[in-house]
């Protein structure tokens, strides 16, 4: 417990830290007690009122179906919150998990492996989720798991990698000469020593898991309308830009201020544990 | 040289056949098929029966699999889901229209990223570095359909430089879809410069802190023949794979900037045939998109093989 | 020193801004003058500021460092005041470097003949189509053999001591007037370093140069300079005559670092300095050596010593020369505690061999010839509380044999016994608990073999846990005792390793070898990455331990005079294979194999009189020879086509002294141009 409050304290010093993890407390924070501050039902047209302007009863304007903007907004992360900050521990427990085991086992087992995980990458990005979700529905029971599982393969890799490393050193040997069972050298010396460069590795990805959900929303495969969700508001405001920027804005401010935050955050988490982030590829 | 090369030729194909393994098992785990596509409500009783017969449905997985990829092999994708169209006529203008705006986006982006990393490197910690550092970070955080989006409403909206709404047909001269085409590449680019000028940064600060760039110094060689001759050298070659993956991974974001400026290329065509569940087109542009993904990384392998010594010859021993 | 100095830096300090913003300096007032011709020595322990120091006298601070004041003097204008045009001309021209690790300092990307041109073109005045010719000749006066084939390799494809040697035909490109020399032996074999060493003496006297030789190592020093300058905390404390400096060193430092050195000729063990040198935000209010001199008084803690003239011509910073003169040197330490005679065996290696390649599939199917095992033929016997040395230059296979002893490695052939008669089994995996606890290992990095995440404490209850089953209470009190023992106190439980000091994580690591109550303890080069004070702390360490619990040990060093201090019977192993094994005493004073008096003949010592016996060339090979004896390429007293066919035998020379060569036994007695040393 000391060890994390050191850090976070570590990262607050910096001014990465300080603005993003600001940014991200202020978003988890909304998304949790919106439902009760919003000024509005986020589903009430008001069809005497589209595409109007910010005014003192909208401080955001209204959409094309008269519908309260700010409220919209207040509430459009919660479903990809939700949905991501489940589906990224996952993804990062089950690829982090494999990758390790991977690492250390080496041989056949490793080459197999490793060659799937090159072709599940060739697949183009979004492809696999549209897929699923086309034919299953694109409720949270079915973008949970398929994004879970998709955004855990890249992690596979790098949680191989990064054990590779750890292993070469020499107190994983010493462990081994000693003679404790595989197991606990894994939890106790290996783990830890990969823990680090995972909790970064997790944050940068569900940064990217954000991005995609709300991609996927745009695209129309993502939350059902009339719900609210940032991607999709931005796809509905898009056609009527040109008469209300404000309804393109507000969301894109919204999801923008989170994904950089949480891009600082794990900034300035990489810096503090003395990992350099920006030296890898991004698969 | 060339038995590594081979090697990684070898894995590269293996990888190809693993995606077209995958992608066939997983269309055929999903529920339906091309005949419950095309005869949507009557696809019962006797009518899908006849269709699966006419559609060689009924044969067993492994001879389709093997049929499939046999004329795929010979750039045959079959027939779409109406049974009408063939996949690879659909496919053929796309592809040279997204490889277009692929190769428009790269050929500004990699020099680009290259020259901004550099600069921001070697002016590590200056106000210049921390300039580009943080606009770096604002692009690669920014969803390519907010870029897009803002770039349609900067440009085409607000400065009415370009039309904002357009549909060309995927058959037009490449000059027709001119407009659609620069703000797409605009976003691209961006997204790619982003990423890889923050590794080529970091790469170029390792090589400047290095002990041959401090010997270098020391044997008196004037400070830009270091940076040209003994810094970058050796700062760019390891990240020719990274670049490579960074773009091959890039290439999936295609998908999403071209359904935003309705670009015709493959990436619309895949959402579009995704949407109409038209599963036959899925599978053709699926395996596309993959192969190219695996030459470029093995396009990267090959050209870091070729240029990097320490690569080139096995590791004498330290004596 | 009639003319003017060449180099003249005078009051220098140099610095970096630390967290708190505060200057902090690294090198506080230091001076130093180099005259043409002359060579002078830098010697401190690590984080003393000598690479910084010798940096700095080309006008070059590494990143984050600033010069806070004084000046570097050189041809007559500051170094730090000239334009970069300026220092471009003489660094590299008049000015030569010759770093530490030429395998970094060369640019990996460009062959080596690229690198020697651009020095060339850079510096030396000759028309351009005499470069060629030029290049051929430095790589020539380095004595590389084949220098039209060094020109085309990179780097990388060198052995180290190789890219020294172009690092210094590079330096000679520019005809420099003065060589600052960083360190440029460090991590090389003795018998390389031996060699390039001569090679820099003639260079120096032949060309009249002036070198600054900056090293941790006073043997070295001793055979190259003519005056020593000893940096401790970023301050000189001592200055004068090598010779002078090193019969009778004017400074309780010099004192304490010159007994710390281990000796060939000594029967004792090297005396520790305790304590460790303030880091640069320290106070500096008295003597930094204060804390930890013996006969610091009240006023050392208070006043900062200035340089005063002591005796024998030295300079020294110390407010009682006069006393220091007077007292001991007191160069005997701890006696070496020994194992009784016929003590029973622990371990026995019979024929063992270990190879790491496999062969390839397409290989095999060729039918190539498998090339020879990386370790072959070790026979080996240890009796209980010995110390066994194992010696040999990199590539010797000590560290495999250690694997394999271990159970890391398993072994292609022969047997592992333990005392009792029982077999081992190759791999950890296969080895009954009891039989894991009673070996134990030590490496060489305690950075590396530490896990960085865990607390001492649950570093040292790995083992306590696993083999004794203890909890709680009895673990904490067991983990206590295991830091006394090491000399360390309970407050170290709940640091980590990366607050610790390299030597106290060595301690650390010691205390957890021991934790298992082992019967032998395999010690990889355990000194290796330590300064030499706290190398002595190391030594004494286990010789205590040794002591009291009548542990085996066998103890891998490259270094021989370590080997010595604490080996009862020493192995000599060259290519993965015995050249001679005995009683530590006997093969000390009458090495017998080509190979150990060439390995002995190379060892420097700190004595200004002592001429380094260069008898076998210095050229590494990549693999063992599939056939005959191992050391026949180097060999110089080689006896024709036996030596490349035939293995050689094993000559008993009694005592258990075994000697493997084919010239008779009474033969080479005869031949050992050596003289015993005392």
């Amino acid at each position: 417990m000391t060890r994390t409050a050191a850090i976070v304290r570590n990262m607050i010093a910096r001014p990465s830290g300080a603005i993003g993890l600001t940014l991200v407390v202020c978003h988890l924070l909304l998304a949790l007690v919106s439902p009760w501050i919003v000024p509005f039902d986020y589903k009430e047209m008001n069809a005497l009122q589209t595409l109007s302007g910010p005014s003192s009863e909208h401080w955001l304007g209204t959409d094309h179906l008269g519908r309260d903007v700010l409220t919209r907004m207040l509430l459009g992360g919660r479903e990809a919150l939700l949905v991501t900050g489940i589906a990224t521990p996952i993804a990062m427990i089950w690829g982090g998990l494999l990758g390790v085991y991977l690492g250390l086992r080496g041989g056949w087992t490793d080459e197999v492996a490793m060659r799937l995980v090159d072709a599940f990458l060739a697949l183009p990005g979004i492809l696999p989720l549209l897929v699923l979700i086309t034919v299953f529905g694109s409720g949270g029971e079915v973008l949970m798991p398929t994004l879970a599982f998709f955004f855990g393969i890249p992690v596979i890799r790098v949680a191989r990698a990064a054990a590779h490393e750890v292993v070469a050193r020499d107190f994983i040997s010493a462990a081994r000469a000693r003679g404790h069972r595989r197991l606990d050298i894994v939890r106790r010396e290996l783990l830890p020593n990969v823990a680090d460069a995972l909790l970064v590795e997790g944050a940068m990805r569900w940064s990217w898991m954000l991005l995609g959900f709300s991609a996927l929303s745009f695209l129309g495969f993502g939350v059902a309308p009339p719900h609210p969700d940032w991607g999709l508001m931005v796809s509905d405001a898009r056609v009527y830009m040109s008469l209300a920027p404000w309804g393109v804005i507000a969301p894109v401010v919204a999801l923008s201020s989170l994904i950089i935050g949480i891009n600082l955050t794990a900034d300035a988490l990489a810096k503090t544990l003395g990992l350099d982030q920006s030296r890898k590829a991004v698969v | 040289m060339f038995s590594m090369i081979f090697k990684r030729l070898a894995l590269g194909l293996v990888t190809v056949w693993l995606v077209s393994v995958i992608i066939f098992l997983g269309v055929e785990a999903l529920p339906g098929d091309a005949c419950t596509a095309i005869l949507e409500r009557d696809a019962h009783g006797e009518a899908l029966e006849k269709c699966r017969e006419i559609m060689g449905l009924n044969s067993p997985a492994l001879s389709r699999y093997l049929s499939w990829a046999g004329s795929a092999l010979q750039g045959d994708f079959g027939l779409s889901a109406n049974g009408k169209d063939s996949i690879t006529d659909l496919v053929g203008y796309r592809v040279r229209n997204s490889f277009l705006l692929a190769a428009g986006a790269l050929s500004v982006g990699i020099p680009l990223s290259i020259f901004l990393g550099t600069v921001a490197g070697l002016r590590r910690d200056t106000w210049i570095d921390l300039l580009f550092s943080t606009g770096a970070i604002f692009a690669m955080t920014i969803p390519e359909f907010v870029a897009a989006t803002l770039l349609i409403l900067i440009f085409a909206i607000w400065l009415g430089w370009v039309p904002a709404i357009v549909l060309t047909p995927a058959d037009a001269q490449p000059l027709e879809f001119f407009p659609e085409f620069i703000l797409a590449a605009v976003v691209l680019t961006m997204l790619m410069v982003a990423h890889i000028m923050r590794m080529v940064r970091s790469s170029v600060i390792d090589a400047m802190a290095s002990d041959y760039v401090q010997m270098a110094t020391l044997k008196g060689v004037p400070y830009w023949q270091i940076v040209f001759r003994h810094a970058l050298p050796n700062a760019l070659l390891p990240a020719i794979n990274i670049i490579a993956l960074t773009v091959a991974w890039l290439l999936g974001g295609v998908v999403v900037v071209e359904v935003v400026f309705n670009y015709p290329g493959l990436g619309r065509l895949l959402v579009d045939a995704i949407s109409g569940r038209d599963l036959p087109v899925v599978q053709a542009i699926t395996m596309i998109v993959a192969a190219t993904y695996v030459a470029i990384n093995l396009l990267a392998d090959i050209l870091s093989l070729a240029l990097n010594p320490r690569l080139r010859s096995h590791r004498m021993r330290q004596g | 020193m009639a003319s003017p100095p060449l180099i003249d830096i005078r009051k220098l300090c140099i610095g970096f801004r630390g967290r708190s913003g505060a200057l902090l300096p690294v090198l506080h007032d230091v001076d130093l003058t180099v005259c043409r011709g002359e060579s002078i020595g830098i010697v401190g322990e690590s984080g003393s500021g000598k690479s910084t120091l010798a940096l700095a006298a080309m006008g070059y601070l590494k990143h984050g460092l600033q010069k806070i004041s004084g000046e570097v003097i050189y041809d007559g204008a500051d170094m730090f005041a000239r334009t970069s045009h300026d220092l471009s001309n003489i660094r590299g021209g008049q000015l030569g470097l010759i770093p530490q690790n030429s395998g970094q300092a060369l640019t990996p990307t460009l062959r080596i003949g690229r690198q020697i041109h651009e020095a060339l073109r850079l510096h030396c005045s000759m028309p351009t189509s005499s470069h060629a010719e030029r290049a051929m000749d430095l790589l020539t006066q380095v004595r590389l053999p084949d220098p039209k084939a060094i020109l085309h390799r990179y780097p990388h494809e060198l052995s180290g001591g190789q890219q020294q040697r172009v690092a210094i035909a590079m330096a000679l490109a520019g005809e420099p007037d003065a060589l600052m020399l960083d360190e440029p032996t460090t991590g090389l074999d003795v018998t390389t370093q031996a060699h390039i060493l001569e090679l820099l003496r003639e260079l120096a006297a032949s060309r009249n140069m002036a070198m600054v030789y900056v090293s941790h190592d006073l043997g070295v020093i001793a055979r190259v300079c003519d005056r020593v300058q000893v940096l401790y905390a970023g301050e000189t404390v001592l200055s004068g005559p090598t010779r002078e400096v090193l019969r009778h060193p004017g400074h309780p430092y010099a004192r304490g670092l010159l007994a710390s050195i281990p000796r060939l000729g000594d029967r004792t063990l090297p005396r520790a300095l305790e304590g460790r040198p303030p880091g640069p935000d320290g106070p500096r209010d008295g003597c930094a050596f204060a804390p930890r001199c013996g006969m610091a008084t009240k006023e050392c803690t208070t006043t900062h010593p200035p340089m005063i003239t002591g005796m024998a011509r030295q300079m020294t910073r110390c407010l009682y020369p006069m006393q220091v003169a007077g007292s001991d040197l007191g160069g005997a330490g701890a006696v070496l505690s020994c194992c009784a005679a016929d003590s029973p065996s622990v371990l026995r290696l019979d024929e063992v061999a270990v190879r790491y390649d496999q062969p390839g599939i397409l290989a095999a199917l060729r039918g190539a010839p498998r090339p020879p095992s990386t370790v072959d033929g070790i026979t080996l016997d240890l009796t209980r509380g010995e110390t066994l040395g194992l010696v040999g230059e990199s590539g010797s296979g000590k560290s495999t044999i250690l694997k394999t002893i271990a159970g890391l490695l398993p072994p292609a052939k022969g047997r592992i016994t333990l005392g009792d008669g029982t077999d081992l089994s190759p791999t950890v995996e296969q080895r009954r608990p009891d039989h894991l606890r009673r070996i134990q290992m030590i490496f060489q990095n305690p950075d590396d073999s530490l896990n960085p995440r865990q607390s001492i404490g649950e570093i040292l209850a790995q083992p306590l846990r696993l083999y004794f089953g203890l909890r709680e209470r009895a673990l904490r009190d067991r983990a206590v005792e295991l830091l006394d023992t090491v000399r360390l106190g309970s407050h170290y439980l709940d640091r980590r390793p990366g607050q610790l000091s390299g030597g106290e994580k060595q301690r650390v690591a010691v205390a957890r070898a021991f934790a298992a109550g082992p019967e032998i303890v395999l010690c990889d080069e355990i000194t290796s990455a330590l300064d030499v004070s706290v190398q002595a702390a190391v030594l004494e360490l286990l010789n205590d331990l040794k002591g009291l619990h009548g542990t085996a040990f066998i103890f891998v060093s490259h270094d021989l005079t370590v080997v010595r201090a604490l080996s009862d019977r020493v192995a000599v192993l060259y290519q993965g294979r015995l050249c001679e094994i005995g009683p530590a005493a006997a093969v000390y004073a009458h090495p017998s194999h080509p190979y150990t008096e060439a390995l002995l003949g190379a060892v420097l010592e700190p004595d200004p009189d002592q001429t380094p016996n260069l008898l076998a060339e210095d050229f590494a090979d990549l693999s063992p020879p599939a056939r005959g004896c191992p050391f026949q390429r180097r060999c110089p007293v080689k006896r024709g086509a036996l030596c490349e066919t035939d293995t050689p035998p094993a000559q008993e020379a009694g005592d258990g002294h075994v000697i493997r060569c084919h010239i008779p036994l009474a033969e080479l007695r005869v031949s050992t141009t050596q003289a015993p040393k005392s």
